[in-house]
């Protein structure tokens, strides 16, 4: 067991060994502080790092929400588009059916004008006066006429033309040439060239034979050789009063002719039972 | 009491009751109907008027001699005028623009144009 030397004794008792071993603390206390200083300075290096690390996993995050908001968005962005093309088609679709229901409102208003204006007077010079205006004003004719059947001797008769002397147009037997034949089937006649602006080459080739009908008995013809200058073509709506004429343009002239002669027959008795009622 | 007055001066009932129908699916709209160009002055003297609109061959007086007396007359003169014709003719139609007529359009009539140039010339949308 060895025994312990005194501190003084420990050291040597040597001056130069303690300055040494003095020089040699310092220096490792030095060695320390400098380490200790490295470890310090590494400490706030790894700390920004690590602040760094920590801000970058937050900007990861945010992007990543951004990111997903983005496809919400764009998620909704097309479902909005889809449902604008959806609202713009139903658009279209509204948009020309009101078109529609205005221009059959239209056509229905001319219609019924038509037929108001036909059947308001009993009076036979009126009731043509009527059927020329319709042509003109509606379905926009130049030159046309109206003729009527003679039952006795089976002969269309012209009883009004405009554009053209009633005295130039000749009566046509029934059956005979494109109007009597039109009156004979009771079908209205187009002439072939209509659609691309064709006129009539004669009185007897017209544009278009339209029967006066009551039930299937014809009772004259309404014919057309030219249409206005601007009317290039007939539209729907005129096929539909053609229809119109040939009904109640057929009724209006049978009930004023029938008129007319009740009138005259009426006027002849109330001469008669004058004559006889008179005293002598 | 009706905001516009339409003086309409025809010569066939079934015209002026065809524009009547077109024109009165304008709200506020009162019209008033002259058969010719004569009876056309003596309402436009008794009455204010918004607009005419007259067609060009009439009786009595037609809508021509009536557009040059109505532009003359410095109380009617601002009175838009609308002609509703036969007359398609490129002629018929500076005629009577020079003669102060603001539209001017042919027959056969279609009741929406009737209507859309009659809310053109009253300014309504």
């Amino acid at each position: 067991m060895s025994e312990e030397k005194p501190l003084d004794n420990q050291t040597g008792g040597e001056p130069a060994e303690i300055v040494q071993l003095m020089s040699r603390s310092v220096e490792f206390t030095k060695e320390l502080m400098a380490e200790n200083e490295r470890l310090r300075f590494r400490v706030v290096e790894l700390s920004e790092e690590n602040r760094k690390v920590n801000l970058s996993d937050s900007l990861e995050d945010k992007q990543r929400y951004l990111q997903q908001q983005i496809r919400q968005l764009e998620g909704e962005k097309a479902r909005l588009l889809e449902q604008y093309q959806l609202v713009e088609e139903q658009n279209q679709v509204v948009a020309t059916r009101y078109v529609e229901i205005e221009e059959e409102n239209n056509n229905l208003a001319n219609l019924y004008v038509c037929s108001y204006q036909l059947h308001s007077t009993l009076d036979f010079d009126e009731v043509t006066r009527i059927i020329m205006e319709i042509i003109i004003n509606l379905i926009g004719a130049e030159e046309f006429g109206i003729f009527l059947l003679e039952e006795k001797t089976q002969i269309l008769k012209p009883v009004a033309m405009e554009g053209i002397s009633l005295e130039g147009i000749p009566a046509i037997p029934l059956g005979e040439g494109i109007i009597g034949q039109a009156a004979v089937s009771g079908e209205n006649y187009y002439s072939p060239g209509l659609e691309e602006g064709a006129t009539a080459s004669s009185l007897s080739h017209p544009l278009v034979c339209i029967p006066l009908k009551i039930k299937d008995e014809v009772i004259g013809v309404i014919v057309l050789y030219k249409l206005l200058p601007q009317k290039t073509q007939f539209a729907n709506v005129d096929y539909e009063l053609f229809t119109l004429l040939a009904g109640h343009a057929a009724t209006a002239i049978f009930s004023s002719r029938l008129y007319s002669e009740a009138e005259r027959k009426l006027h002849t008795i109330k001469g008669f039972m004058e004559l006889l009622t008179k005293p002598q | 009491m009706p905001d516009l007055k339409i003086l309409v001066v025809e010569d066939s009932p079934t015209m002026r009751q065809l524009i009547f129908f077109a024109l009165k699916r304008m709200k506020g709209i009162e019209i008033v109907e002259a058969a010719d160009g004569v009876e056309g002055l003596k309402k436009l003297n008794s009455q204010s008027f918004d607009l005419i609109i007259t067609d060009i061959n009439m009786p009595v007086m037609d809508g021509l001699k009536l557009i040059s007396l109505v532009r003359r007359d410095v109380k009617y003169r601002t009175i838009p005028i609308m002609i509703i014709t036969t007359e398609g003719g490129a002629e018929d139609r500076e005629r009577a623009l020079a003669l102060g007529a603001d539209a001017y359009i042919t027959k056969p009539i279609q009741a929406g144009n009737v209507l859309d140039t009659a809310k053109s010339l009253l300014g309504i949308p």
